[in-house]
């Protein structure tokens, strides 16, 4: 088996599990804090309850994003030796700082948040909500840093020769602030409020549908709506700062995500297409003339960098660029839409009354979902052949001492255990959201 | 060998502290799975459960932050152990991936069979884990065969043989013991009476393989004993170990459950001080071809590197340190059921 395709759908594979739970943690995070500090000034017990409820399914998400994530941390060892080696001195101090300023942080006071309620004082316990959403920011800020320096790489050299080749730190804050970094953070965080905020949309409007726990629900979208509308919102300024600097420091990436070919030339925006790589051009496109140049430069004529200034070598999977692309921002306008939408409804207190609006709210909870692993394959298989941009190549990376065999063996299972995690995940998650909002302790239950 | 106080003996030192921590942390919490399916009735086991609910997956996280540090201040080692080790570590993350999710799951449904599946799921993969890291330390030990450039040449198999089983062992049997001895701590009535039991044997088994790994590890692994060698004064850290491992019983026959534990902690802590001593300067021993060994010299990264590290490390720390202490503060003393709990 080729070990190097195998390495590369294991990462994928597992990265993109993994991906489904630190945004949630995040997002549910910023409404934990929210809902606690509602019911410190209020002393409503129905922020308390409500902060609780948001609280035991922050655990469940919490505990699948420790199982996942701890494998993350290794597999760069253990799929990924030559990579490994080479950025190490620079991508390994964003890994350990992560652990110490933020998982740490994270996991410390999550024993406070989950287990803590009749230990400490209301104070403690709001400040321990905090820190475990902070940590959750953190964690984002380091592994940010980390995979910006992959995409635009500043502040190193490259010492050594022959197959020692490796990169060393000269200026850590340049790493740290790499020319990606800040708006790459941004766009990811709001993409990660929004998951938060459409999960707590999703469960408040199937209870206003099922007519149950209106006062809860009602409460929630209060509280979830502005998140979502504003996070949402978010996207379109961090996401057009995102690609801005794509097209300053990645050309290849900002061309494919367009399919514009031509070396240097004014270049179009696609609303859908499909790109034909022999042909180099995109076919049954709607497209709007010199938009990307526009969006890029101020001008419609402005020439930019297109795929066949590089040699084919050099250029990403056009086609599969193109289309996560497309579908994160089709995703994304439809989430601006939907929020607005809802928000004006809930201005004049009549959103309650819209099912069809509530129905795809319900389901709404899977776009950000989806934006969010697309957003992600389009900016990492946008960045091939190169691992490290420019830098080294990810057919130069993997492990060569780890066998088709037992890669297949770990790959096979990944997706067994993968899948019945996913399966228990769902399960779990609708036990609880059907239980709705009141307490249960684990000794009772449907067991007559 | 001789001891060098500089950059790189200091990045040895914290990358060994973080690993010790672990030890010292997750081994009590594994321990306590791998004694789990010995406790009789759903109460009982989900006492067992939440006397570590709120503090395991802190105490992973020194774990997760060792391997990063790893990565970071010896990229080689980390590269070359993790490929090499592969299916090892693989089996490992498997472990502690349904260790995880099977603390999170367990007491989230009534059936009977579902909870009987994550308690077998639990304890499995804690002796399981537990077993592994331990294999990984006597391989360390014993020397694993790596190439010029550093890469492990072996296969699975050869990373089981006598001596890894026996350290894996071991630790299996130290964990459980510390696991036994922090339950002393959290229960009380009929359940603590059960669990003092156990630590009296897990003491006793674990005296028995510690005796065996010395007698293997002088026999057969003389390399290990090098550096005490040349500075006798560090022979003290294994005198510390012998005192605080005969401390642990006398201390619970005396029903000083704290000072038992924390003699537990010393005697694990010593043991983690006693493998870096053994291992030092070398990070992955090569054998049969010492030569090829990785050191904390060419296996690290740049000083720059290692110095902007002990920054972060002299920030983060501390405040690590305060807080987790605050966190085992506040949920000291024995485990009381409320609807919070698993």
């Amino acid at each position: 088996m080729d070990v190097f395709l195998l390495s590369r759908l294991q990462f994928a594979f597992t990265i993109a599990f993994h991906y489904i739970f630190p945004p949630l943690s995040i997002g549910l995070g910023v409404l934990l804090v929210i809902m606690e500090a509602r019911w410190l000034k209020t002393r409503d017990p129905l922020y308390l309850e409500m902060t609780k409820f948001w609280a035991r399914i922050f655990g469940l998400i919490f505990a699948l994003g420790v199982a996942s994530g701890i494998v993350m941390e290794f597999q760069f060892g253990t799929n990924w030796s030559i990579y490994s080696r080479y950025v190490g001195d620079v991508f390994g101090s964003a890994l350990a700082a992560e652990g110490i300023f933020a998982f740490f942080l994270e996991s410390g006071f999550l024993a406070i948040l989950l287990f803590g309620w009749n230990r400490v004082k209301p104070v403690t316990h709001f400040l321990a909500t905090c820190m475990v959403a902070l940590g959750a920011h953190f964690s984002a800020v380091w592994i940010i840093v980390a995979n910006s320096w992959q995409q635009t790489p500043a502040g190193h050299h490259i010492v050594g020769f022959g197959t020692g080749l490796r990169a060393e730190i000269v200026d850590f804050w340049q790493v740290v602030f790499n020319p990606s970094s800040l708006h790459r953070l941004s766009h990811t965080l709001a993409g990660a409020w929004q998951a938060g905020a459409f999960l707590a949309l999703s469960v408040a409007a199937y209870y206003l549908l099922r007519n149950k726990h209106i006062a809860f629900s009602k409460a929630t979208l209060r509280i979830a709506l502005p998140v979502a509308m504003i996070a949402s919102l978010l996207q379109l300024l961090t996401g057009h700062a995102s690609a801005s600097g794509v097209a300053r420091n990645q050309p290849a990436k900002l061309a494919a995500f367009e399919g514009h070919y031509p070396a240097s030339a004014p270049a179009d925006m696609y609303l859908f297409g499909w790109v034909n790589q022999e042909k180099e051009r995109v076919q049954l496109g709607l497209r709007i003339p010199g938009m990307l140049s526009w969006m890029v430069h101020g001008d419609s004529k402005a020439p930019l960098t297109g795929l066949q200034a590089f040699p084919p070598d050099d250029r990403p999977p056009v086609n599969l660029v193109f289309q996560t692309y497309h579908l994160m921002v089709l995703l994304g306008m439809g989430l601006i839409g939907l929020s607005l939408l809802a928000l004006l409804l809930q201005f004049r207190n009549r959103l309650s009354e819209q099912r069809w609006l509530l129905w795809i709210f319900v389901f709404a909870v899977l776009g950000p979902q989806a934006a969010n692993q697309l957003g992600w394959a389009s900016a990492e298989v946008g960045r091939q052949p190169w691992i490290v941009q420019n830098l080294l190549r990810t057919r130069d990376a993997f492990s060569p001492n780890v066998s088709g065999g037992e890669l297949l063996f770990s790959l096979v299972m990944f997706f067994i255990v993968y899948a019945l995690l996913l399966a228990l995940f769902i399960y779990l998650l609708n036990d609880k959201i059907q239980h709705g909002p009141e307490e249960r302790t684990s000794m009772e239950g449907h067991r007559a | 060998m001789n001891l060098a106080f500089d950059l790189n003996t200091i990045w040895f030192f914290l990358v060994g502290v973080l690993f010790a921590g672990y030890a010292m942390l997750d081994g009590f919490d594994l321990g306590v799975g791998a004694l789990h399916l010995f406790t009789r009735g759903d109460e009982n086991r989900r006492i067992l459960l939440n006397a570590i609910a709120p503090i395991w997956d802190g105490n992973e996280v020194w774990l997760v932050t060792g391997g990063g540090a790893l990565f970071a201040a010896f990229p080689e080692v980390y590269a070359t152990a993790f490929s090499g080790f592969y299916v090892a570590f693989m089996l490992l993350l498997f472990g502690l991936i349904f260790r995880a999710v099977a603390i999170e799951f367990r007491s989230k449904q009534p059936m009977a069979w579902w909870r009987r599946f994550w308690d077998i799921s639990f304890s499995l993969s804690s002796i399981l884990s537990s077993l592994l890291i331990g294999v990984a330390l006597g391989n360390m030990a014993w020397g694993v065969p790596l190439d010029a450039q550093g890469n492990f040449n072996g296969s699975f198999w050869s990373l089981i043989h006598p001596y890894s089983v026996l350290v894996g062992l071991c630790t299996v049997a130290l964990f459980t013991m510390h696991g036994s001895i922090y339950l002393v701590l959290k229960t009380e009535g009929a359940l603590q009476q059960q669990v003092r039991e156990w630590s009296r044997s897990t003491i006793i088994s674990f005296v028995l393989f510690y005796i065996t790994v010395t007698m293997f590890t002088l026999l057969y692994v003389p390399h290990m004993t090098d550096t005490i060698r040349a500075n006798p004064w560090l022979f003290l850290v294994a005198l510390v170990n012998m005192l605080a491992i005969a401390n642990i019983p006398r201390e619970i026959f005396h029903g000083r459950e704290m000072r038992a534990f924390l003699s537990s902690c010393a005697a694990v802590i010593a043991l983690l001080l006693l493998f870096g001593i053994g291992t030092y300067p070398n990070l992955v021993y090569s054998n049969p071809q010492p030569a090829n060994s990785l050191t904390i010299y060419n296996a690290a990264s740049s000083r720059k590197t290692l110095q902007i590290m002990l920054i972060i490390a002299l920030c983060g720390v501390p405040m690590v340190l305060a807080y987790t202490g605050s966190i085992y503060w506040i949920f000291r003393g024995k485990v009381k059921l409320d609807a919070h709990s698993y």
